[in-house]
């Protein structure tokens, strides 16, 4: 437990990615089995503990402390299970650490009136740190910024392996992963994934450089729409169907109108998920209510009906076709979704092009379709895991852009802790005594040379009217040209709407910032 | 019928004021007559007319201030007894920072002592804290919530050393210049690390400082003697505000480190922005707070500077009289 409690302790204050990394494959080589493997599991799919253990937290502290301290601390620190873990008196030196398998094996068979003390024995024997982690492992949050495939990732780097090797596998392996462990070092074969719906690593695009569309001629390239949803993979063996997201995620219990209407299908097809209504797309901000969710309500399904818009097809029931030129695999997609006959899928149509003026037509359109852009792809690529270079193209639709002022500034981490490389900016609204006020649109922290961001780091310095730790405010006077692709409605946000990928496009030292944009220009440009 | 103390000893604008002897302890502006406990900036201020404290202190003001230390500088030590119109000063460790005391106070009969800052736990650049029995303390709070319970503070080095020993990462360590920074240096000494440290150019007149009152802190270097560029793996010593400041660009990616009580509670060390925070404080945790308002046996306790709410709720639980000072101009954040 020490060695996971260190772990999650260094990545919490941890916002490198290679750091995080290198830390997390330190463990994973250095831990034993099976305390390694329940660590996995309570990084990337969870551990799906059934017994309430939030409100206990809560109430256990009760005997020990008094009330008025326990709320005066709760208050500083802002998190209950940190303030227990705190509060809790030190540890006894001669009982024995719990280990992380003790715990889990103990968690598994645990009646609800045996948590409380168990709980407590626990704590009792764990030092500050050991407790807190103990408790984000019961309260099921972690929140120490690792994603599923961030943790696939340190497992690869760690073992010198190619995570889509492991992606490949993943969906079939169980808690504690000791066949996975093996395997990785070499002790062992490569699991078998089993009746599982295998995820296979999916194909990535480069952008489109300027000066490359020269290159895209109709005789060795295919043009269709990059639609404006999420990239998923449909995973099949007729006993099993699965839905994972382009990083394997399995998001199948959050869409039971795909599973359903895709009953019996064996093989693997990548397409896009989308919600349609009435034969058109909806934005993507529909698709955004679906997602992220562990299960889905009736009115849900039928308000927002998912729909995917396949693009390629990976195996033909069983046949590995990965190897196949696109149009090879395109046949037998066409063959596959032409059966299907259901209105939860279409296929993605190939557009007829004659050369790049063509294409750059096409994707003007782009747009006002609420589609993405345009994706090219090379008639003669196989299917090839990762982002291979030179196969595929994506062409994104012209960002939009608008006049903002400089608001916040925060400072960076890593290489950029000293610098203050995360700006705030705001448009102009009236405010209700009739004046014009700024309110916040977005945050970008891209987009500017190193050489710019020196200069906005000393505009920041210089221009700083109030600081709250590690952010400052600047006076309202940098205009800040965004570049974003789209704009949405978002109650959560002061202005009503949020920026969908937002960078700094143009740094406006030259512009007053009373001539920066309005809220109402902003709002205009939202996705209807 | 005993004293009332308030009668006697009682905070002003300028600071806590004792009209018999006509002194304020730790002033917050320049008065005539100041006994200081300890040389950090928020106590010990340059400018009083006649300054009294231990010769540590003194020194410590003179690297620091200069010919500005003080008018008359008068020294006392453990010890001694030093009467100021009837009101006899004397001054027991504080186990702070070298030379940090306690200041005793007794007349008609009535002990109080004004704790300045103090701490229990060991540290090897000052004297240990001594209990001196009072009938009034005055005590900081600066980590006055039972949250705060400061980690072992050897161990918390050998997380620095482990974490140096881990990375071929350069790990930029801010630290206070007077007190912390010279106490980590111990401890990482201590834990067995005897490369060169590398330190700001703020840092270096206390440490020489301390190196002449018989501390040792190993081989210590100057950063910009070095260049900076290849300090990869090495250990790098600056005060907190050069972390975030354009002076650590020199150090290309490093690991930023931070000791500090503070440093306990996350979210406080995620403000910092800190990637690897080190609970480590020379000031009294919460136990050390209580186990030492516990020993001095006073009837009245007064919570200067720091979470006074909690303390203060704290001593009436055990049956004492409480009061918090409002005095100013003490940092909280400063530690």
């Amino acid at each position: 437990m020490q060695a996971f409690a260190e772990l999650m302790y260094r990545l919490a204050f941890t916002s490198s990615r290679n750091a995080k990394l290198d830390l997390m494959a330190a463990y994973f080589t250095g831990a034993p089995d099976p305390d390694r493997g329940i660590a996995l599991a309570a990084m990337t799919d969870g551990l799906n503990l059934r017994l309430p253990f939030r409100r206990l937290v809560a109430e256990m502290l009760e005997p020990h402390v008094d009330p008025v301290l326990f709320k005066l601390s709760r208050d500083y620190v802002g998190d209950t299970a940190e303030t227990v873990s705190l509060l809790w008196p030190d540890r006894e030196t001669d009982l024995p650490v719990p280990s992380l398998a003790e715990i889990h094996a103990r968690l598994e068979n645990l009646k609800p009136a045996e948590a409380g003390p168990q709980l407590a024995a626990w704590l009792d024997a764990l030092d500050a740190n050991g407790r807190w982690a103990l408790l984000k492992l019961v309260t099921g949050a972690l929140r120490v910024g690792v994603s599923a495939r961030l943790a696939k990732t340190a497992l690869a780097q760690g073992f010198g392996k190619d995570v889509a090797d492991i992606e490949e596998i993943w969906h079939g392996l169980e808690l504690p992963y000791t066949d996975l462990f093996g395997w990785l070092e070499g002790t062992a074969g490569r699991p078998d994934p089993g009746e599982v719906p295998v995820f296979r690593s999916v194909m990535l695009a480069h952008p489109l450089e300027d000066g490359e569309l020269a290159g895209i001629t109709p005789d060795e390239w295919v043009a269709e729409w990059k639609w404006d949803g999420i990239r998923v993979q449909l995973a099949g063996n007729s006993v099993e169907l699965r839905l994972y997201s382009r990083t394997g995620d399995d998001i199948s219990p959050a869409f039971p109108d795909i599973i359903d209407a895709f009953t019996g299908f064996h093989g693997v097809a990548d397409g896009e998920l989308l919600v349609m209504r009435g034969g058109e797309v909806a934005p993507f901000n529909d698709l955004q209510q679906r997602l992220n969710r562990k299960t889905v309500t009736a009115s849900m399904l039928k308000k927002h009906p998912a729909h995917i818009r396949f693009y390629d097809l990976l195996f033909d029931r069983a046949d590995d076709i990965r190897e196949l030129p696109f149009p090879a695999r395109r046949q037998r997609l066409e063959a596959f979704v032409d059966e299907l006959r259901t209105p939860v899928a279409s296929l993605s149509e190939l557009f007829e092009f004659a050369g790049p003026d063509d294409l750059a037509v096409l994707r003007e359109r782009a747009r006002d379709a609420n589609i993405e852009g345009l994706m090219l792809k090379r008639v003669t690529s196989p299917y090839l895991v990762g982002r291979p270079r030179g196969h595929w193209f994506k062409w994104k639709r012209a960002a939009l852009t608008a006049d903002c002022v400089m608001m916040y500034a925060q400072r960076g981490s890593g290489k950029r802790s000293s610098y203050y490389s995360d700006y705030t900016f705001g448009a102009w609204r009236t405010a209700d005594d009739g004046r014009d006020e700024l309110v916040p649109v977005g945050k970008a922290y891209s987009g500017f040379t190193d050489e710019e961001l020196k200069r906005l780091d000393k505009f920041v310095r210089q221009n700083t009217t109030e600081r709250f730790g590690p952010v400052r405010a600047v006076s309202p006077s940098l205009v800040l040209e965004v570049a974003f692709d789209a704009i949405q409605p978002s109650p959560r946000h002061k202005s009503g709407i949020a920026m969908r990928f937002p960078r700094i496009h143009r740094i406006r030292w030259d512009k007053p910032a009373a001539e920066a944009d309005r809220l109402e220009t902003l709002e205009a440009l939202a996705a209807t | 019928m005993t004293l009332d103390p308030a009668s006697w000893l009682y905070p002003t604008p300028a600071g806590l004021y004792c009209e018999p002897g006509g002194f304020y302890i730790d002033p917050a502006r320049p008065v005539d007559r100041a006994v200081i406990t300890h040389g950090h900036a928020d106590h010990a201020r340059p400018g009083n007319a006649h300054v009294l404290a231990t010769p540590e202190t003194q020194s410590i003001m003179q690297v620091r201030y200069g010919d500005r230390a003080g008018g008359q500088l008068q020294a006392i030590e453990p010890g001694q007894i030093v009467s100021i119109n009837g009101v006899d000063v004397s001054v027991a460790p504080a186990g702070h920072i070298l030379g940090a005391a306690q200041v005793i106070l007794d007349w008609k009969g009535y002990r109080a002592v004004v704790s300045g800052d103090y701490k229990r736990a060991a540290d090897p650049t000052c004297a240990a804290f001594e209990v001196v029995k009072c009938d009034l303390f005055v005590t900081e709070a600066t980590f006055g919530l039972p949250v705060f319970r400061h980690e072992d503070a050897s161990g918390e080095a050998r997380r620095l050393t482990g974490s140096l020993a881990a990375s071929s990462r350069t790990h930029l360590l801010g630290v206070y210049g007077l007190g912390k920074c010279q106490r980590m240096i111990s401890l990482v000494r201590a834990a067995g690390y005897e490369r060169p440290i590398y330190l700001h150019g703020a840092l270096q007149g206390l440490c020489d400082y301390y190196v002449s009152q018989g501390v040792n802190l190993g081989d210590l270097r100057p950063v910009a003697a070095s260049g900076g560029d290849n300090l990869s793996g090495e250990l790098v010593m600056c005060p907190p505000s050069a972390i975030a400041d354009r002076w650590s660009r020199r150090l290309g990616d490093p690991v930023t480190a931070f000791a500090s009580g503070w440093m306990r509670v996350r979210a406080r060390a995620r403000q910092r922005g800190t990637e690897l925070p080190l609970v480590v404080s020379d000031h009294a945790d919460w136990p050390e707070l209580i186990q030492t308002i516990r020993d001095v046996e006073a009837g009245e306790i007064w919570v200067t500077h720091g979470r006074e709410d909690a303390l203060l709720h704290q001593i009436s639980q055990m049956g004492l009289k409480g009061r918090a000072l409002a005095l100013v101009g003490f940092e909280d954040e400063g530690e």
